[in-house]
């Protein structure tokens, strides 16, 4: 009984359509972290994440971080990219203007590219918070 | 421009940041956010002192 009825709400779950909030807030949250949260009002979680997730990559940037690109190469440099990857807006940026080349000379550069890591890391959580904010699931 | 983090300020600037994301996507209410944002932060930096000290000893 009880699990007919669990399937029946998941079933039903499932067959809600999908909002366009839902597809917008993740990919604005991804762009520029926090807009996800910014878009449906929620404007103070939206500013610390903008500010959070933001200081954090641009610290990273300032300490010589490195910046990874696509690449099929070794295990460690792709989960890196897709680390970065999750900044979004301001990984596209830095590419484009040929930023985080990183610095050898600086033993704090490892923490700068760590900072990026973790910056876009931060932000693939973000993401995920303003979907289940725009379906309802969180308030 | 460079800037130059030490080891600690490094560790409390990561804490700091990576705990408001944390709470702010992990709970429900502002107060389980704010909660757990503290938990979270005083983990990291607190987990980083503990292993600090840790090596120091491992070292002697």
């Amino acid at each position: 009984m009880a699990n007919s009825t669990t399937t029946k709400a998941k079933a039903a779950e499932a067959a809600q359509p999908a909002s366009v909030m839902s597809i917008i807030a993740p990919a604005v949250g991804w762009l520029v972290p926090g807009a996800g949260h910014l878009i449906q009002r929620r404007w103070i979680r939206g500013l610390l994440l903008l500010v959070s997730i933001g200081t954090l990559f641009v610290l990273g940037l300032l300490m010589q971080g490195h910046i990874y690109k696509a690449n099929g190469g070794d295990i460690l440099d792709i989960l890196g990219f897709i680390g970065d990857l999750g900044a979004g807006g301001m990984y596209i940026v830095t590419l484009a203007m040929n930023g985080g080349q990183g610095a050898i000379a600086f033993a704090i550069a490892d923490y700068g590219t760590k900072f990026m890591i973790v910056a876009g890391l931060l932000n693939f959580i973000a993401v995920a918070d303003a979907y289940h904010i725009a379906i309802g699931k969180k308030q | 421009m460079t800037v130059q983090l030490t080891h600690f300020s490094a560790a409390f600037v990561f804490a700091l940041f990576a705990s408001i994301v944390f709470g702010i996507t992990h709970r429900e209410t502002t107060r389980d956010m704010v909660r757990y944002g503290l938990y979270c932060f005083v983990m990291f930096l607190g987990g980083a002192i503990a292993a600090g000290w840790a090596m120091w000893l491992v070292r002697r």
